[in-house]
């Protein structure tokens, strides 16, 4: 009996002591931090994405307490609401920025782009593209090896396995930027999100002039500038043999979509047009996403 | 005992399939192709104009700054075109079209293959004389020569090593060169004995060229300074930094330059083309390409002028073969596979090798096993195994301080790899991310 | 030009060493001491080794196609030598379903929990022996006597292994002297004509394995010469001390697992250091921690608790060991 007696005291007042050595160590070693971090913290969506430029969310919440204003901070994640919200905490003012959308602007897909060769290094679209041109002879296009696909944190891009190329699944995708410094061509753009996630883009960022860009892909813009032309709200600009929509003004009113000669010009999310039914092929059918495909079941 | 490198290293089949075929001279194509980034460092200017009417030897594009080489035309005839075009990685260049009419050289350069053996120029006249020929180093780096040549102030070389190791499998432009011209090769030896200052050349030649050594033993014993060394057959023996440690037993440190231990290393193929430039005012246009490959029906050694289409080049040597796989620019383990054949031979193209596909398909990559024999076949005593996941997880940092930027890109850890991992591939992305890195940080 | 070229970043040829090849190799390395079991245990070794190499094949492919629910690796000879080497450290009338449950244990536990060949920190083989050691003490220590196939599994008659002869009786206060004449002579224990491990006791064999390593290269002579050297120094200070006290250093290589761990365990590739230096290092603590568990812990035999205990330490031995850089140290002339 004693035995036990002993046991139980002797290893309950060891856990006192190391109790007190531990108090006594935490009380020095004490930091002392704004409450505040903490709770900007816990309204960030805690995805450490580094969409915002810092390492995690407990990096962003410290800038955000410590820096006079949020004008140069923004989760893109958590968005316009999340911004609010630590305005608000922090008695600061957060600036309107509207939600955006990662858009990938390659069609180069097996049949718009053949393939002139086969690649057979390590599966990554850095080291092929450090290597050479990609297994198709244009030097910016898509090179199909998922780079994006990898370093999305939120499971918003899959490869689409009959076009090879990236598909962004717009209700997930958080405007983190991950994937567009994963790119090494620098394909995908973080577009203004619109209502219903619509969207109007060139889909090429081929710069070489219009016959040579045309030889290796059926869909290169060709700088023809009919785009351009067409365009009522100055939304479209040209430069280096490239047509460019800039999202934040255009206002989707698709009249560029149609005078696109190699149809460069991609439109999702829209409705199929009823009048002129021969030019629904503007979306290439593997492209629309299966929300709108159930639609026009429907 | 015969010299060689200690660490690390490996023993790939040495397929030397063209060693006994002479050197033979490849006819004129009907048009040239001639990049303006044929060198390490910055592109020449074109100064010539479409239209243009040029001779052989013609400066076609000068050079720009220091680290860069003039560009000669390497056939007579009109320039047609100066445009960008895809260069061997397809990525686009600007580049130089004539089409061939004759074949009409400049009337300074000496066409006569007489042996010119007394060195009659000056120290600074011989140095303008390399510059002026856009000499780059012809073992396959292409790093301008004239730029090796001119020590950093405060450095001194006490050795001068001839670079005949030939490592690759199947390529033998060197050894040919060796046995063909290599009395026109010391010759070039003693120019850059000359503009070195140095008194002492030492000739490494791997012991599988025999001929080649015994040839230059020969002829070279009664040159003052210049000795022949036979080595142990190993690869990377090539290697700038490998080679100095075979022959002299010293070590250039990490990210230093082998004048830091009192070396320079030069190509025998770099040393002909100095002979040809300050004794025959030649200016370089031509060198010798091993087609080879044990598919290919006449693998060969051809003297090629710059800009002829690989497509030419290997028609001539019998055409493609049904099963290729790969064609490939250098050699098996450091050169570069074509995407097209439609490019042009430069100055540091040392071969063309046909690869069956089924040779080299590379295998499923396997989980890594830690069985360490990437470590004990680098030859820069780095550990391959680790710099790969880091170069992977883009840690850069930690990448640094495992020094992957003394990698030499031998591609030893790939080739030995039991699970097929890619790790060079890796490596290198990591090297080039590093380079970033370290750019910005300045 | 209508098939396609292919291209892929240097090198563009590869060596024949593959995974499957060198595990291949190790299997190979492995069939004297597999002989030799067979040869001094009969049927009692034959169904040991069948049991647990059948066993670890059949749970790493049930556990990876049905639990992990991912590609199979059987074929690459992994399980295989993980169930070799498990069956080569058990004596030879131990029972089938210990067998299974260490196999189990070796595999499920000690490899594919950590997500599978490369990964996991603690040799399998060595994993699964030491689980059924520490749960099954009684059975993994009763050593039949080597008798081949004359005599019947049920009745082999039981004793015990060089080592523990020393380890008791030197606790019952008696001298190395005496004890020498209990246990076989060093011819025998060469050849293996003793009690232990099915795997254990035959010298020859396993250094016969170890020569084939090294030609075929598929392990460097560090690990095992520094094991084996340390442990020749270390005995044989402590057999200069005190003789009376101290077997020699022959003793205590030609008997218990030694060998087997110095060539076989300890140089797993998965388990053990990068680099030479570190191979060097790792190999001397293994040295050092067997003569320690040997001479001054309670088991008569440490070889197998060395050897785990620095897999635990290889992790930091590869990160503060490095290998000589290239130019690290200049030395000119």
């Amino acid at each position: 009996m004693s035995s036990v007696l002993i046991t139980i005291l002797s290893l309950s007042s060891m856990g006192i002591v190391a109790a007190i050595i531990l108090y006594l160590v935490a009380q020095k070693f004490k930091v002392l931090e704004n409450p505040k971090i903490d709770d900007v913290e816990d309204a960030l969506p805690a995805t450490n994405c580094g969409g915002c430029g810092y390492p995690g969310c407990r990096n962003f919440a410290e800038v955000c307490v410590n820096s006079d204003t949020l004008d140069d901070l923004y989760c893109p994640v958590g968005g316009q609401e999340t911004m609010d919200i630590v305005a608000n905490l922090l008695g600061k003012v957060a600036l309107q920025t509207d939600p955006r959308v990662a858009v990938i602007r390659c069609s180069g897909s097996f049949e718009n782009r053949p393939r002139t060769n086969h690649y057979d290094g390590a599966s990554s679209c850095a080291v092929a593209s450090a290597l050479y041109v990609g297994d198709t002879d244009c030097p910016v296009g898509c090179l199909g090896m998922a780079d994006c696909v990898v370093v999305c944190d939120f499971e918003a891009i899959y490869m689409d396995d009959k076009t090879d190329l990236p598909v962004v699944i717009d209700d997930k995708c958080t405007a983190c930027g991950a994937c567009v410094k994963a790119c090494p061509r620098d394909i995908i753009e973080l577009r203004k999100r619109n209502k219903k996630d619509r969207q109007i883009f060139v889909s090429c960022i081929n710069e070489e002039k219009g016959g040579i860009a045309k030889k290796y892909c059926s869909v290169a813009c060709t700088g023809c500038t009919k785009c351009f032309k067409v365009c009522e709200f100055d939304a479209i600009t040209m430069g280096n043999n490239l047509a460019f929509i800039d999202s934040d003004k255009c206002v989707l009113c698709r009249k560029c979509v149609p005078e696109c000669p190699t149809d460069a010009i991609l439109e999702i999310n829209f409705l199929p047009r009823k009048t002129k039914p021969d030019k629904e092929k503007i979306i290439p059918l593997n492209k629309i996403p299966e929300k709108v495909k159930t639609d026009i079941k429907e | 005992m015969l010299r060689t490198f200690r660490k690390g290293g490996i023993h790939p089949a040495d397929n030397k399939l063209t060693e006994k075929n002479p050197v033979q001279i490849l006819p004129l194509p009907e048009k040239v192709t001639i990049p303006l980034s044929q060198h390490v460092g910055t592109p020449a200017i074109p100064v010539v104009n479409r239209g243009d009417k040029v001779k052989v030897g013609q400066l076609v594009a000068k050079s720009k700054g220091f680290v860069s080489a003039n560009i000669h035309s390497s056939v007579s005839g009109k320039v047609v075109k100066i445009d960008s075009l895809p260069d061997l990685t397809g990525y686009k260049k600007p580049a130089v079209v004539i089409e061939v009419e004759g074949d009409e050289w400049e009337d300074s350069i000496i066409q006569s293959t007489d042996l010119q053996k007394d060195i009659t120029l000056s120290k600074d006249e011989i140095l303008e004389k390399i510059r002026e020929s856009g000499i780059v180093g012809l073992g396959g780096a292409a790093f301008p020569t004239h730029v090796k040549l001119i020590l950093p102030h405060g450095k001194k070389a006490d050795v001068l090593i001839i670079n005949g190791v030939e490592c690759e499998p199947y390529l033998t432009s060197d050894h040919r060169l060796m046995i063909e011209y290599g009395r026109e090769m010391l010759v070039g030896t003693h120019i850059l004995m000359k503009v070195l200052n140095v008194r002492k050349a030492m000739i490494g030649i791997e012991n599988n060229k025999a001929d080649a050594i015994n040839y230059l033993k020969g002829i070279s014993s009664y040159l003052p300074g210049i000795k022949v060394y036979p080595l142990e057959v190993k690869y990377p023996q090539g290697s700038e930094k490998q080679l100095i440690k075979a022959l002299t037993g010293r070590e250039v440190p990490s990210r230093k330059l082998p004048v830091d231990v009192g070396v320079i290393v030069h190509n025998v193929s770099t040393a002909y083309a100095v002979y040809e430039a300050v004794q025959k005012n030649k200016p370089l246009i031509n060198r010798i390409v091993t087609v080879s490959g044990k598919s290919l029906k006449n693998p060969s050694n051809f003297v090629v002028r710059f800009g002829t289409s690989v497509q030419f080049l290997i028609e001539a040597a019998g055409g493609l073969p049904e099963n290729t796989g790969k064609v490939i620019s250098g050699g098996l383990m450091m050169g570069k596979a074509l995407n097209s054949l439609d490019v042009p031979v430069i100055k540091g193209m040392t071969g063309i090798l046909i690869v069956p596909g089924n040779e080299t398909k590379r295998k499923a990559i396997e989980p890594c096993i830690r069985c360490s024999k990437c470590v004990t076949v680098c030859p820069m005593g780095l550990e391959p195994y680790l710099l790969m996941p880091l170069a992977q997880n883009e840690n850069f940092y930690r990448l640094e301080n495992e020094m992957v930027l003394d990698c030499i890109e031998c591609g030893s850890c790939s080739y030995i790899c039991p699970a097929n991992r890619p790790l060079l591939d890796y490596i290198k992305l990591g090297k080039v991310e590093v380079n970033k890195i370290i750019r910005e940080r300045k | 030009m209508s098939k396609l070229l292919t291209v892929s970043p240097s090198p563009h040829i590869y060596g024949k060493d593959t995974t499957p090849n060198l595990m291949y190799g190790v299997i190979i390395a492995l069939i004297p001491a597999i002989l030799a079991s067979i040869f001094y245990f009969g049927w009692g070794a034959v169904i040991v080794i069948s049991v647990a190499v059948i066993s670890s094949v059949l749970f790493e492919f049930l556990i990876q196609r049905f639990l992990l629910q991912k590609k199979t690796t059987i074929q690459d000879g992994s399980a295989v030598i993980t169930g070799l080497l498990l069956a080569l450290c058990l004596p030879s009338n131990f029972p089938v379903l210990l067998i299974i449950s260490g196999s189990l244990f070796a595999i499920g536990v000690g490899k594919l929990s950590f997500g599978g060949l490369g990964n996991n920190p603690f040799n399998p083989a060595l994993v699964g022996r030491v689980f059924l050691f520490i749960s099954f003490p009684a059975k993994m220590t009763s050593w039949p006597q080597a008798q081949g196939f004359q005599t019947q599994y049920v009745d082999a008659s039981t004793g015990a292994t060089p080592l523990s002869i020393i380890k008791e009786g030197l606790d019952k206060g008696d001298s190395i002297s005496q004890l020498m004449d209990k246990i076989p002579t060093y011819p025998q224990l060469f050849i293996g004509d003793t009690g232990g491990s099915i795997g254990e006791i035959a010298a020859v064999a396993l250094i016969l394995g170890l020569v084939y390593l090294l030609l075929r290269k598929i392990i460097t002579w560090h690990i095992p010469v520094s094991i084996i050297l340390t442990v020749v120094i270390f005995t044989g200070i402590l057999w200069l001390v005190d003789p009376s006290q101290n077997a020699d250093p022959l003793f205590h290589i030609l008997s218990g697992g030694i060998l087997l761990g110095a060539i076989f365990m300890a140089t797993d590739y998965v388990t053990s250091p990068m680099t030479t230096k570190g191979m060097i290092a790792y190999g001397i603590s293994i040295g050092i921690l067997t003569v320690v568990i040997r001479r001054f812990g309670s088991f008569p035999e440490g070889v197998q608790f060395a050897i785990l205990i620095m897999n635990g330490f290889v992790p930091l031995i590869n990160y503060y060991i490095k290998p000589k850089r290239f130019g690290e140290e200049v030395k000119n002339g």
